[in-house]
C-alpha cells in the first residue's frame, strides 16, 4: 500500500464536501458537506500517522480530538439552524438574505 | 520504498482498500447530489463507515470504532432530528441544490482543488510505500500518550464540549414566558 492512495482519498472527500457546502441550499445539508470535508481531514490524519510510525500515536489522538469538536461543531450548528427556522420558518440558506443588501 | 504499479495491483490488501474506497466515494457523491434528503444522509452513514473500515486496515482500531460510535451513533442522529424539526422537503425530488449556474461553477473549483492537491502530494510523495504495522494500535497505548503528552488539550476539550453543551442549550431553547416580579 501506499501512502498517496490515502491522501488522494482524502482530496477526493475534501473535494466533494467543498462542492456540497457551495451549492446545497438546506442548511442540515450543508454541515453534512462540513462532516464530509472533516472525515477527509481524518483519513489524512491516520494515514499520516501510520506512514510515519510514531511511537506516540500523535495523529490518531489528533483525530479523537477532531472527532469530538465535529460532534460539538454539530450540536452547535442545528441549534443554529433550528433558531434560524424558527424565526424564519425556513432553513434554507439562499433564503436568508436580509445583510444582503 | 517506493512500489511500482504492477506490485500495488497485486497486493490483496489493495484490493480491499478499493473494496472501502469506491463505495465511500460514491456515497460522498450521494450525499451532495441526492434529491431525497434523508437518502443524502443516509450516504452519510456509509461514507464514514468506509473512514472507519479504513483506519481499523490501518491498524487505527480505537479510532475507527469511536467513529462508529460518536459520527454513526450519535452525529447522524443529530442530523436526522435536525431535518425533521425544520420540517425539511421529504418528497422525492425536493429543490435541495443551487441551481445549475451556480453548481457548474462549484464543480470546476473543486475539481481544481482536487487536481492542486492531487499533484502536490504524488510530487512530494511519489509512491512511498506505507509501512503497515504488525499488529494493531491498542487502546492503552492511546490512553497512556493522551494523559501525558496530550493531557492539557485533554482537559481544554472538555471545556470545549461543556460550552458547546450550554451554548446549545442556550440557543435552541424556547423563551420562557417572562416572569412576574414579586
Amino acid at each position: 500500500m501506499t501512502i498517496i492512495q490515502f491522501v488522494l482519498l482524502g482530496a477526493a472527500l475534501f473535494s466533494i464536501g467543498l462542492y456540497g457546502v457551495l451549492t446545497r441550499k438546506n442548511a442540515v445539508l450543508v454541515l453534512a458537506s462540513v462532516e464530509l470535508m472533516l472525515a477527509a481531514v481524518n483519513v489524512n490524519l491516520v494515514a499520516f500517522d501510520v506512514y510515519l510510525g510514531d511511537a506516540s500515536h500523535a495523529g490518531q489522538i489528533m483525530t479523537l480530538f477532531l472527532i469530538a469538536l465535529a460532534a460539538a461543531e454539530v450540536g452547535i450548528g442545528i441549534a443554529i439552524v433550528l433558531l434560524v427556522f424558527r424565526n424564519r420558518r425556513s432553513a434554507n440558506i439562499d433564503e436568508l438574505d436580509v445583510m444582503r443588501y | 520504498m517506493t512500489i511500482t504499479f504492477s506490485d500495488w495491483i497485486t497486493e490483496i490488501a489493495n484490493w480491499v482498500f478499493l473494496a472501502i474506497a469506491l463505495p465511500t466515494l460514491g456515497a460522498a457523491i450521494l450525499v451532495v447530489s441526492a434529491k431525497n434528503i434523508v437518502r443524502a444522509v443516509l450516504a452519510l452513514v456509509v461514507t464514514l463507515a468506509g473512514t472507519a473500515a479504513l483506519f481499523m486496515m490501518l491498524g487505527a482500531e480505537f479510532v475507527g470504532w469511536t467513529v462508529v460510535l460518536v459520527y454513526i451513533g450519535a452525529v447522524i442522529i443529530l442530523f436526522l432530528i435536525g431535518i425533521m424539526i425544520t420540517r425539511a422537503p421529504l418528497t422525492k425530488n425536493a429543490d435541495l441544490s443551487q441551481p445549475m449556474s451556480m453548481r457548474a461553477p462549484a464543480a470546476l473549483l473543486s475539481i481544481i482543488l482536487f487536481a492542486v492537491i492531487g499533484w502536490a502530494v504524488v510530487a512530494s510523495f511519489g509512491a512511498a510505500a506505507i509501512p503497515l504495522p504488525d499488529e494493531a494500535t491498542t487502546t492503552a497505548s492511546i490512553g497512556e500518550t493522551m494523559f501525558t503528552n496530550w493531557v492539557i488539550p485533554f482537559e481544554v476539550m472538555s471545556f470545549v464540549l461543556l460550552a458547546a453543551l450550554v451554548g446549545g442549550i442556550a440557543l435552541a431553547r424556547q423563551d420562557a414566558p417572562e416572569e412576574e416580579e414579586a
